[in-house]
C-alpha cells in the first residue's frame, strides 16, 4: 500500500501492465521522452524503451488510426491524446473505425485499444484544453467510456481498460490529477467496467456524478450538513455501458434524483440518466428529476470559467430544492 | 537502383510491358514462373468477369451499390502478387482483385456488396483488413500494422491502397509521415484512376505527379504504368523489400484508369468523353498481359475462351448462392458491437425479438 495521487495511480497501472505484458505500448505527443505534458507516463520510456513508449508526430488521426493497425497486429496500444480538445482531429478514427471494427467484420477483428486523455476544466487553461467529452463519446456504439474520480479507481480502471477486448476511452479528470492522495494497493487489481460505486449511502435523494465532479458534490454535501438531507452519492465511473442497476435501485429507495455534470446540458449524460430513471423508476419518483450542468456554451477562458462550472453552491441548491419538492 | 532511376522529380514512369504487349524494359522483366504468371492472369480474368456481372446484378436490382474495378486489374494484382503471404493489405473499397489473389472467396466479397457484414469476416491468416469506405484512413491503419511488425520483429510489410482522390486526405499524409518517422515497413500504392468520382485528378491537386509527394516525407516514390502488371509487380516487390529491410515506407503511384463508373450510382458520361475512355480501352491491362503470356507460350486463345466460360459459370453460381442467404439474423446485428453484449444491448435485442415474435416487421 502506498499513498499516491490519481496521476501516480495511472502511471503505476501502466507500469505494472507493461511489466507484465510485453504487448502493451504507450504513445502519443510528448508521451515518451518527457512523460507527457502532465507527466502521467513519466519514467516509462526509460524502463521499457523507445519501441514501447514513444513520441509521435503531432497527428491525432495517425495516433488513433495507427492504434487500430497495432491492435490487429498483436500489440495492446494505450494511445494518449494530449488534451480533450485535440481528440477531435483523432475522432474520425475513433468513431468511424475503432468503434465499428468488431461489428464490421462480424467478430473477426476485435480491437483491444485504450485511448486516454485529460478532460474537463479547472486548470485555467487555453481554449480546447477544458472540454468534457462524455456526451460525444458515450454516444458511440462499440466504445466503452470510463472516468475515475479517485486514485484507487484510476488504477483499477486502467488495468481493466488495458485487459478489455474492446476499445476503451479512458478519460482523466485533469483538475484532480494531483488533488488529494489515497492509499493504493501495490498489487494489480481491477475495477469492473460498467459498475458504478455508491460513494455514500443515503435515503432521501440520489445524486449521480463522475470524475472531478464527485468531489464538488461532496463539497455540496458538506454545505448541506445542517439541512437534514440524507444524500446517496453515486460515482458513475463508467459512462458507457451505464450501470443501470445501481442507479435504479437507489432511486427506488430515495424517490428523488439529481445528476451533476460539467459537460454542457443539452443531450448530455444527465438527459440520458433522467430518461433512464423515468423509464424504469417512474412510479417511485416523488419529485421531478433534475440536473446541474455546464451551460450550453463554449467553455470560457480562465476569466469566465467559474460561471460555467458546477460549483458546490449551485449543486447544494438543487439538492435542497429536489429534496424538499 | 530503381528508386534513383525513377526519382519522381525526373518525371519518368516505369513501364516494362507496353500497351501492345511488348517488353520495353527487358532488364527489368521479372523472372516469374509460368505458374505465378498464370495465377496473376487468372485472378485478373476472374475479377473482370465478377466485376461485369456485379454491374448486371445491380442493374437487375439484385445487388446493392457496387464499385467497379474494370481497368485497374493490373495495378491490383501486380502489387499484391509482389507481397509475401504474411504481409498485410489495408485496402480502400476498390480492391476486388487483391482480395481474390489472396484466396478470399468471391462468395464472401459478393456477400459484402450484397449487404451483409459477414462478407467482411475475413480469416486473420489472409492478412487483409476489410473493405474501408472512409477515404484515407486505411493509411494510418497500415502504419499501425507496420509499426507492430517492426517492434514485434515480425518481418511483415503493410501495403495500403488509396485512390488519387484519397491523396488529398489528411490521413494519407499523417499515416505516411508517422510510418516514415519510425522507419516502419509501409508501402502505399495510389491507384490513380484519374477521377475522384467526377473530379479529375488535375483539379484535385496542383502537384504534377502524385509520386512526387514522397519527396516531402523523405521516402522513395515511383510512378508506374498501372496497366502494366509486370511493372506494378516489380515496383511493389522493390518497395516491399526496401521497407522490409527497415528503410521505411515507399510511395507508388500507379497510373491507371477506371473504365467503369465510380460506383453503380455514378454516371461517368457526365464528366468524361467517350473518346477519352476509348483511348484507355486501348491500354487495357488484360489485353497486353494475355498477349505476353501467349507470346511466351504459357497460354492460348482456346484456354482463354474456356477460362471465360468457366468464370461466367462460377460467378453466376456464386451469386445465386449469395442470394440464398437472405436477411441478416437479428442477433447478429447486436452481438458484435462488443465482445460481450452489454445489459443495454441484451435488453434492446429482447425488445426487438419480442416485437418480431408478435408479428411486427
Amino acid at each position: 500500500m502506498a499513498v499516491m495521487t490519481l496521476l501516480d495511480a495511472i502511471n503505476q497501472a501502466l507500469d505494472q501492465k507493461m511489466a507484465e505484458d510485453s504487448r502493451v505500448v504507450v504513445y502519443g505527443e510528448d508521451t515518451g521522452f518527457e512523460g507527457g505534458v502532465f507527466r502521467v507516463t513519466a519514467g516509462l520510456q526509460k524502463k521499457y524503451g523507445e519501441d514501447r513508449v514513444f513520441d509521435t508526430p503531432i497527428a491525432e488521426a495517425a495516433i488513433t488510426g495507427s492504434a487500430i493497425g497495432m491492435a490487429i497486429n498483436g500489440l495492446l496500444p494505450v494511445a494518449e491524446i494530449q488534451f480533450d480538445g485535440f481528440v477531435f482531429p483523432g475522432m474520425t478514427e475513433i468513431v468511424t473505425h475503432m468503434a465499428r471494427f468488431r461489428n464490421r467484420t462480424r467478430g473477426a477483428f476485435g480491437l483491444p485499444i485504450v485511448v486516454r486523455f485529460p478532460v474537463g476544466g479547472g486548470i485555467r487553461a487555453l481554449e480546447h484544453h477544458s472540454e468534457s467529452l462524455e456526451t460525444l463519446l458515450g454516444h458511440i456504439p462499440g466504445l466503452k467510456v470510463v472516468i475515475p474520480s479517485t486514485p484507487y479507481d484510476a488504477k483499477g480502471l486502467m488495468i481493466s481498460a488495458i485487459e478489455d477486448p474492446d476499445p476503451v476511452i479512458y478519460m482523466e479528470p485533469k483538475r484532480i490529477y494531483r488533488a488529494g492522495k489515497q492509499d493504493v494497493p501495490e498489487e494489480m487489481y481491477r475495477i469492473p467496467i460498467g459498475k458504478a460505486k455508491v460513494v455514500k449511502e443515503g435515503t432521501d435523494i440520489t445524486v449521480v456524478a463522475w470524475g472531478a465532479i464527485v468531489r464538488e458534490v461532496e463539497k455540496a454535501m458538506k454545505l448541506l450538513e445542517n439541512d437534514n438531507i440524507s444524500v446517496e452519492l453515486i460515482d458513475l465511473r463508467t459512462i458507457n455501458p451505464i450501470d443501470e442497476e445501481t442507479i435504479i435501485n437507489s432511486v427506488k429507495k430515495t424517490g428523488r434524483f439529481v445528476v451533476v455534470q460539467e459537460a454542457v446540458k443539452t443531450y448530455g449524460p444527465g438527459a440520458e440518466l433522467i430518461s433512464l430513471v423515468n423509464e424504469k423508476a417512474f412510479l417511485h419518483l416523488e419529485a421531478a428529476p433534475a440536473r446541474v450542468t455546464g451551460w450550453d456554451i463554449t467553455v470560457p477562458l480562465a476569466k469566465g470559467e467559474n460561471y460555467h462550472f458546477v460549483q458546490p453552491e449551485r449543486i447544494a441548491a438543487q439538492i435542497k430544492k429536489t429534496a424538499k419538492f | 537502383m530503381l528508386f534513383k532511376d525513377y526519382d519522381p522529380l525526373k518525371k519518368k514512369q516505369l513501364q516494362i510491358l507496353d500497351a501492345k504487349g511488348k517488353i520495353v524494359n527487358p532488364e527489368l522483366e521479372p523472372k516469374l514462373s509460368k505458374e505465378e504468371l498464370l495465377k496473376m492472369y487468372k485472378t485478373m480474368a476472374l475479377g473482370r468477369v465478377a466485376d461485369i456481372k456485379a454491374l448486371q446484378y445491380q442493374r437487375q436490382g439484385r445487388m446493392l451499390t457496387y464499385p467497379p474495378n474494370r481497368g485497374q486489374e493490373a495495378t491490383q494484382v501486380g502489387a499484391i502478387s509482389a507481397l509475401e503471404d504474411r504481409d498485410w493489405l489495408s485496402p480502400a473499397f476498390r480492391e476486388l482483385n487483391m482480395f481474390l489473389y489472396r484466396g478470399i472467396g468471391l462468395d464472401k466479397l459478393y456477400l459484402y456488396w450484397y449487404g451483409n457484414e459477414f462478407g467482411n469476416a475475413l480469416p486473420i491468416e489472409k492478412r487483409c483488413l476489410p473493405v474501408n469506405v472512409i477515404i484515407g484512413s486505411q493509411v494510418t491503419h497500415a502504419a499501425g500494422l507496420a509499426y507492430a511488425s517492426k517492434v514485434l520483429k515480425k518481418d511483415e510489410v503493410a501495403l495500403a491502397t488509396i485512390g488519387d482522390g484519397g491523396t488529398s486526405h489528411g490521413e494519407f499524409y499523417e499515416g505516411l509521415n508517422f510510418a516514415a518517422s519510425f522507419n516502419a515497413p509501409l508501402v502505399v500504392v495510389i491507384q490513380n484512376n484519374q477521377y475522384a468520382i467526377s473530379t479529375p485528378r488535375r483539379k484535385a491537386t496542383k502537384a504534377e505527379t502524385l509520386a512526387q509527394k514522397a519527396v516531402a516525407f523523405g521516402i522513395p516514390g515511383i510512378q508506374v504504368d498501372g496497366n502494366d502488371v509486370l511493372a506494378m509487380h516489380v515496383a511493389t516487390k522493390f518497395a516491399a523489400d526496401y521497407a522490409r529491410k527497415g528503410n521505411g515506407p515507399v510511395l507508388i503511384e500507379a497510373v491507371t484508369y477506371r473504365l467503369g463508373a465510380h460506383t453503380t450510382s455514378d454516371d461517368p458520361t457526365i464528366y468524361r468523353s467517350n473518346d477519352e475512355v476509348a483511348e484507355w480501352e486501348k491500354k487495357d491491362p488484360m489485353i497486353r498481359f494475355k498477349k505476353y503470356l501467349i507470346d511466351k507460350g504459357y497460354w492460348t486463345e482456346e484456354e482463354d475462351q474456356k477460362l471465360e466460360e468457366d468464370n461466367n459459370q462460377h460467378v453466376g453460381d456464386t451469386f445465386k448462392e449469395v442470394e440464398k442467404t437472405g436477411d441478416a439474423d437479428l442477433l447478429d446485428i447486436f452481438q458484435y458491437t462488443y465482445k460481450e453484449m452489454t445489459p443495454q444491448l441484451i435488453e434492446q435485442y429482447e425488445e426487438m425479438k419480442k416485437f418480431l415474435e408478435e408479428g411486427g416487421k
